[in-house]
C-alpha cells in the first residue's frame, strides 16, 4: 500500500476512521494509540492555539466549553497558512453561528476584539504623528484633510458592552453584573510594542471608519453627526491625536 | 555554500518571556534559536526582541511550516517569506524537518512521518535543492520523531537522510532527543542509530525531553513533548556523540510546561559543561 | 451645514482638541480622560501575541469529537446581560 497524506489527513481529523492503511508498527500492525499520538498533536496544538488567541472567550464560557468549540471549529477551519499567529480569523463568525454559544450572545464580539489585538501586537511598526503636526494646518486645509493611519488601528462595534466584559476576562479581575448594559465600540492600536484598547465615545467609531477608509475630516465628522447628536468632534479629535493613530497627513487624494 | 556557521557552543529555543533574563544573565549562551513562523509578522516586539538578541548572540531560524517531505510542491509564498526572514536577520543557521505538516492548502501544525522509500527520497532532495536555491544557503535537516512505521519504507533512516547529504549538499540536525524517542517507539537500538549517523555534516544538535506512555500492546511509547529536563539516557547518547565528533553547536529545546530562565539556563550549562569536558580532552 | 461653517467648525474643534491632547498627564488623570478615548487597556502581552508554532508533540489526550451536551459556565455566569445571566438554564434535552 503506497503511502498517501490525503488518507492519512483524513484520518488525522475523524476519529471514527481506521488507522490508514500502510501505518504498521513493530508491535501491532494497526496501531490505532500510535496513530492517536498525531492526532492528539493536531487537534490539541490547533486548539491550544485557540486558547492562546482567544484567553477571554476561553473564561467567559470556561474552560471545558471552549476547548469542545474549538475541537469542532479546527476540524471545520484548519489553519490554510503556517503562521499560527494568523489562526482563528474566522472563529468570531464561526461562533455566531454556533448553536450552544448563542446564550452568551456578546461572545464573537469578545471574540472580534481579541483577534484585532493580535492583528496589532504583530503590524509594522510606524511612528505616530505628534500633536503639534496638527497645530500648523492651515483652517482651509482641514475639510478636505485625510490621515494616514497606523496598521495596527482596529474598531469593533458591538450591541454589548464588550470593553467592559473583555477588561474584566483578560486578566484575573473578577467579573461583577453589568448594570448599565449598552453597546460599546472598541477601538483597538499599538502603543509601542503595547497593545491598548479603548472604549470609543458617541460616533466615534463611525468617525474612525470613514478617516481609516481615506475619506475626509469634513465628511467623517459629517457621518459621525448623521448617527449621532451625541457626537463630539473636539473630543474625537483629541482621542485620535493622543491615542497617536495618524501617522500621516495626506492630501485631497485618497489615501 | 557552507557559509556562517552556528559556534559550538550552547544555545536555547528562545521564548519570549525569557528575553530579560537571557540578556541580564545569558550563562554559557552563545546562540539562540527560534522558530521562523514566529516572526513572519510584519513588525511589534518579536521583530526587536529578534533584533536585539541577534546583536548579542548567533542566531538559528528553525523552520517548523515548510512541510519539506509534503507530496505536493513546496509552498513557495511561504518560501518568499523564509528567504526575506533570512535577507532580514543573516542567521548562522537555517534548519527544517524531515516531515510534512501540510496537505491540500491545510496546515496541520505536526511533523509528520514520512515513509523511506526512492520515491519520497527523491522528492525531499528536490524540495531541499529548492530551498537552497531560494535561500541562497546551504540548510541543516533534522531527524524525526516517529510514533508509527510505514509498511512500504524500504531505507533506513540513517541511510536516507545520508543519501539526503548526498544528492543536496545539505547539512544535518541531529536531534538526540529524537533518537532517543524513535528508538525506544520502534523497538531499535539509539545506540547503533547514532553511530551510524554521518555526524560529519551534523552542524547542530538538539536535546529536549520527552513523555511517556504506552502503545495497543502496552510497549513503551515516547512523545516528543518537550516539556522537562533532558532525560538520562539522552544525556548519555548526546556524550558519545560529542566524545565521537568533538564539540558541536548543542540546543535546549523547552517549548511546554516552560521553566524559569534560570531553570533553562542551568539544563544549558549541563551541556556546556560536556562540551567545555571534551573541547578540553581535544586540546590535551 | 455650509462649506464655510464646516471649516470653521473643524479648526474651532481641532484648537480644542489640540488643547485636551497636549494638557499633560495631570489632566488626562482627572476628570478629562474620558473626554479622549478613555482608559487605555492593555490586558495580558503574552495574549496579544496569539498562538506560536510547535515542533514538539503533546500528551495531552483530547482528539474524540465531543457530544454536545455542553453550556458554558465561565465567568459567563455572573455576567448579568438584560435576559439575565449570560448562562441560560440548558434546555432540557
Amino acid at each position: 500500500m503506497v503511502f498517501d497524506q490525503a488518507r492519512f489527513t483524513a484520518a488525522l481529523f475523524d476519529p471514527e476512521r481506521e488507522v490508514p492503511a500502510g501505518i504498521t508498527s513493530h508491535t501491532h500492525p494497526a496501531p490505532e494509540k500510535r496513530f492517536a499520538v498525531y492526532r492528539n498533536n493536531v487537534i490539541v496544538g490547533l486548539v491550544d492555539a485557540l486558547a492562546t488567541r482567544f484567553p477571554a472567550v476561553q473564561r467567559i464560557v470556561g474552560e471545558e466549553f471552549f476547548r469542545a468549540m474549538a475541537g469542532v471549529f479546527v476540524r471545520a477551519h484548519p489553519p490554510r497558512s503556517p503562521l499560527m499567529m494568523d489562526y482563528g480569523e474566522e472563529l468570531p463568525d464561526f461562533i455566531d453561528g454556533f448553536a450552544p454559544a448563542a446564550e452568551v450572545p456578546y461572545l464573537a464580539d469578545v471574540a472580534r476584539l481579541e483577534a484585532a489585538r493580535t492583528r496589532a501586537f504583530h503590524a509594522a511598526d510606524t511612528v505616530p504623528l505628534p500633536p503639534v503636526a496638527f497645530s500648523s494646518l492651515p483652517a482651509a486645509d482641514l475639510e478636505g484633510l485625510r490621515l494616514r493611519f497606523c496598521p495596527s488601528v482596529a474598531i469593533v462595534r458591538s450591541p454589548h458592552p464588550i470593553v467592559t466584559i473583555w477588561a474584566m476576562n483578560a486578566d484575573d479581575a473578577e467579573p461583577v453584573p453589568i448594570e448599565d448594559w449598552r453597546g460599546e465600540d472598541a477601538l483597538v492600536s499599538r502603543d509601542g510594542f503595547e497593545v491598548a484598547v479603548r472604549r470609543l465615545p458617541p460616533g466615534g467609531a463611525v468617525f474612525l471608519s470613514c478617516l481609516l477608509a481615506g475619506e475626509t475630516l469634513a465628511d467623517a465628522a459629517r457621518t459621525a453627526i448623521d448617527e449621532t447628536g451625541a457626537f463630539d468632534l473636539a473630543e474625537n479629535l483629541a482621542g485620535l491625536i493622543a491615542a497617536g493613530l495618524a501617522i500621516e497627513i495626506g492630501g485631497g487624494e485618497p489615501v | 555554500m557552507i557559509g556562517p556557521m552556528l559556534p559550538a557552543r550552547t544555545g536555547i529555543g528562545f521564548k519570549p518571556e525569557h528575553f530579560d533574563g537571557i540578556l541580564a544573565d545569558p550563562g554559557p549562551i552563545g546562540f539562540v534559536e527560534v522558530h521562523a513562523e514566529n516572526y513572519m509578522g510584519d513588525g511589534g516586539r518579536p521583530h526587536a526582541q529578534l533584533a536585539a538578541l541577534h546583536e548579542r548572540f548567533a542566531l538559528s531560524v528553525h523552520g517548523v511550516g515548510l512541510s519539506i517531505g509534503a507530496e505536493a510542491p513546496l509552498d513557495r509564498a511561504h518560501l518568499s517569506r523564509l528567504r526575506r526572514l533570512c535577507d532580514r536577520y543573516r542567521p548562522e543557521s537555517f534548519s527544517e524537518h524531515l516531515a510534512w505538516s501540510s496537505h491540500g492548502g491545510a496546515f496541520l501544525n505536526d511533523l509528520l512521518p514520512v515513509p523511506y522509500t526512492p520515491a519520497t527520497l527523491a522528492r525531499v532532495a528536490d524540495h531541499i535543492a529548492e530551498v537552497q536555491d531560494t535561500l541562497g544557503r546551504r540548510m541543516l535537516l533534522e531527524n524525526p520523531s516517529t510514533y508509527v512505521l510505514f509498511a512500504e519504507s524500504t531505507i533506513a533512516e540513517v541511510d536516507f537522510l545520508a543519501e539526503i547529504v548526498h544528492r543536496t549538499g545539505c547539512g544535518l540536525l541531529l536531534d538526540v532527543n529524537n533518537v532517543f524517542v524513535s528508538a525506544t517507539n520502534h523497538g531499535t537500538s539509539a545506540g547503533d542509530y547514532l553511530a551510524s549517523f554521518p555526524i560529519e555534516h551534523v552542524g547542530e544538535i538538539h536535546l529536549a525531553g520527552h513523555d511517556a506512555t504506552v502503545d495497543d500492546v502496552g510497549a513503551p511509547l515516547l512523545i516528543d513533548a518537550h516539556d522537562s529536563p533532558v532525560a538520562d539516557p539522552v544525556w548519555g547518547l548526546f556524550e558519545r556523540a560529542i566524545a565521537r565528533n568533538g564539540p558541536l553547536p548543542t540546543l535546549i529545546e523547552w517549548d511546554n510546561n516552560v521553566p524559569t530562565w534560570p531553570v533553562l539556563r542551568s539544563e544549558a550549562a549541563a551541556a556546556d559543561a560536556v562540551l567545555t569536558r571534551h573541547a578540553a580532552a581535544r586540546a590535551a | 451645514m455650509t462649506r464655510r461653517s464646516m471649516t470653521l467648525a473643524l479648526a474651532g474643534s481641532l484648537a480644542s482638541a489640540l488643547a485636551l491632547a497636549t494638557a499633560g498627564p495631570a489632566a488626562a488623570q482627572g476628570a478629562e480622560k474620558e473626554k479622549c478615548y478613555g482608559v487605555a487597556l492593555k490586558g495580558q502581552n503574552d495574549c496579544a501575541a496569539g498562538p506560536g508554532t510547535t515542533c514538539s508533540g503533546t500528551s495531552t489526550v483530547d482528539y474524540q469529537g465531543n457530544a454536545w451536551k455542553l453550556v458554558p459556565k465561565g465567568t459567563c455566569t455572573s455576567i448579568k446581560t438584560p435576559k439575565g445571566t449570560g448562562s441560560l438554564t440548558p434546555i432540557a434535552s
